[in-house]
Formats: structure tokens, sequence, C-alpha cells
């Protein structure tokens, strides 16, 4: 028994909240990524969609996490035979700062 | 309209089962037409919670691969009339349980019941997913304890991602369910309070379940508490949870259980 402790508060769910409050802070903008991932796959495909038959299995995105910079990657494979005579896909890396919320 | 409530926590222990038992009961006790559904696949236990082990024949998993009718799988309640049980299989094989058959059996049930209430296993696997996969409601068990906290947290933004509703873009009714929560400790700063927890999930309280020496009285006699006793406090929080859940307007308290001078000085608490 320390002496220190008789006239510290007693409590230490205080502490279990601040802990609480800052992980889950933490985990909240780092899983949020995969959602905004497949809404912006969503958008893409009806976005292209719209001019190009593409197939709903022919466009990946991905997100690749920097310390500075993240890049976003989009992949969009167009049949042969669609209206763009262009045979594999294009490749577009878009400057994203790092660590963005969604 | 029948509703399909999924009780889903993330983390184990923390009273996923006997909130689906209680719940459920306390509901037919209101009358509704209730079936509660196991979904823990290979470690089933509400078979166990209310008391119906040895009458066990067909289960989910047999139902979803056509071995049995739903009918001849579903238990009724000796007690309650309108409560039914359907209960997990004991396979180890969890691929047997597939999206499709879910939805099959949940359809059906659909056509049955006023309340069908998933009882999901632990953790975030496909039995998990599953569970919550078609419900309209759901229920997040938390015990006022970080680890339980954290995992609730988690577990609520699968069910704003992965069930049905959302990706339809609808929004599942969620609900927290505080159990094992011991007043008198948040009160002295040793546990987090009622509103720590509702200020970290962001998510309406359904209610507050007391710690309480009623609940593992109910799972040793295989009787959900709200049935076994009435008028203990769990029971009580289970009972305003069930009305809640119907959308009565309820004032929010914590019951508790009445401690005579003899329990206060001799016995911690009054058993």
């Amino acid at each position: 028994m320390n002496l220190f402790n008789l006239f510290k508060r007693g409590g230490s769910a205080p502490v279990a909240r601040d802990r609480l409050q800052i992980l889950l802070a933490h985990e909240r903008s780092t899983r949020a990524p995969s959602d905004l991932l497949a809404v912006l796959r969503e958008e893409i495909l009806a976005a292209v969609g719209r001019h190009i038959d593409i197939a709903h299995a022919g466009v990946s995105v991905k997100m690749n996490r920097g310390n500075k910079v993240s890049t976003l990657e989009v992949d969009i494979e167009i049949p042969n035979g669609g209206p763009v005579a262009s045979k594999r896909g294009r490749k577009r890396l878009l400057g994203l700062p790092a660590h963005r919320p969604a | 309209m029948t509703k399909v409530v999924v009780v889903t926590s993330g983390k184990g222990g923390v009273g996923k089962t006997t909130t689906t038992a209680s719940v459920g009961a306390a509901l037919a006790q209101i009358g509704q037409k209730v079936v509660i559904v196991d979904f823990d696949v290979g470690l089933r236990n509400l078979d166990l919670m209310m008391g119906a082990e040895r009458r066990v024949v067909y289960d989910l998993i047999n139902v979803i691969q056509g071995v049995a009718k739903l009918p001849q799988a579903l238990i009724r309640d000796k007690r309650i009339e309108t409560l039914a049980l359907l209960p997990a299989s004991q396979t180890r094989d969890k691929d047997a349980l597939t999206e499709d058959g879910v939805r099959r059996v949940i359809a059906t049930l659909r056509q049955m019941f006023d309340w069908v209430i998933c009882d999901s296993p632990a953790g975030i696997e496909r039995g998990a997913t599953l569970a919550m996969r078609f419900a309209d409601a759901a229920i997040i068990v938390t015990n006022p304890e970080v680890s339980s906290v954290r995992d609730s947290d988690r577990i609520i933004g699968i069910l704003d991602a992965k069930t049905v509703k959302a990706e339809r873009g609808e929004r599942v009714d969620k609900h927290l369910l505080i159990t094992r929560y011991d007043q008198g400790r948040a009160a002295r700063g040793e546990m987090l309070t009622i509103d720590d927890v509702l200020e970290i999930l962001s998510t309406p309280l359904l209610g507050i379940v007391p710690e309480s020496e009623e609940i593992l009285r109910a799972s040793n006699l295989g009787s959900p508490v709200t049935l076994n006793n009435p008028g203990s406090s769990a029971a009580r929080a289970y009972f305003d949870a069930a009305r809640r859940l119907m959308g009565e307007d309820i004032d929010m308290t914590i019951p508790t259980d009445k401690v005579g001078l003899f329990g206060k000085l001799f016995g911690r608490r009054a058993a």
C-alpha cells in the first residue's frame, strides 16, 4: 500500500475512458478507407460504365498509404470490342494527402 | 411486421446468449410470437440456457441442407407458448452455414413469428457476419470494460457495412445494451459509467442490466431470468429492454434489488 494512493482519486475508469477515446479515434480512421474504397469503386464503375461497357470485376481500386503521400490506384479493364480501342486498362496514380479521414 | 434482430458484441462472454434468451423470453411473455436462433455453429449453448438441450433433434444446418424441414427443427418452449428455439448444429464444419441457406430460413421464419432473434457467435468471422446479414435491428451487448467497448465499436462498423440493409443504403437500427453494470463501482470511478460508454460508442441505449447473481442461477437452471425470477433486477432490466424494442417509451433506470439490513450486514449481496 503506497502512501500516495491515499491521496490519489481511486478511479481507474477515467484512464479507461481516455485510452478508449484515443484508441478508437485511431482505429476508426484506419478502418474507414476499406469502406471508402468500396464506395469509390462503385462510383467509378457507374461513371465509366455510362460511356464504356465494362465488367464489374474489371475495376480495382487500391490505396497505398505512405508517410507523406498516399496513392490511389485505379485499374479499369476494358474488354476488347468495346467502344474504346484501348485494350488493357490504364493506370492512374493520384496523389492524396496522407491519413485523409474518409 | 416481423423484425429480425441480431444480438452481437464482437467480444465473447459479455452476455449475448443470456440476452438472446432473456429478451426473447420477455417478448414472448408479453405475448409476442418469438423465435430465437442460435448461430454459434459448433459451440451451441442457447439450447442449454433455455433448458432444451435434451430436446434437440434437428438443427439450423440440417434445415439449410434439406435434411429436416423447419417445423421439425423448431423446439416449442414448454413454459411460454409463443416462444420457439432453432438450435445450432454441433458440427465443426462452419462452411455448412451458407448465405443462401440463412436467407431462406430467415425468410420462412419471418412468416411464422413477430420476432426472429439471432444469437451471434463471438468474433467477426462467417458465423457472426451471417447472423447479422439479414437483420433489421441489432442489440450490441457491451460490458463497461475497455476490451468489450472496443470490440463493440468494431461490430458497429461491420453492421454499417456488411448487412443487406447497409448495402441497400438503409440502416440497421442499432441498440446498445450494457450488461454487468455495477452502479456503485461506476460511482466510485472504478468502472466506466453509462455516459462514458454512450459517449464513446454514440449508439442509442436499449437498457442497463445490472450485475446480478440471478443470471448465473437462471443459467444453472436452464430458465431465462425473466421467467425464473421476473422480479429480480436483471429480469426487470430485460423486460424494459424488450418493451423499448417494441417501441414503448420507458424511463431509463437501473433496476436494483432490495437488500435488507441483514443482507447489508452479513452478505455482500442478497442472494
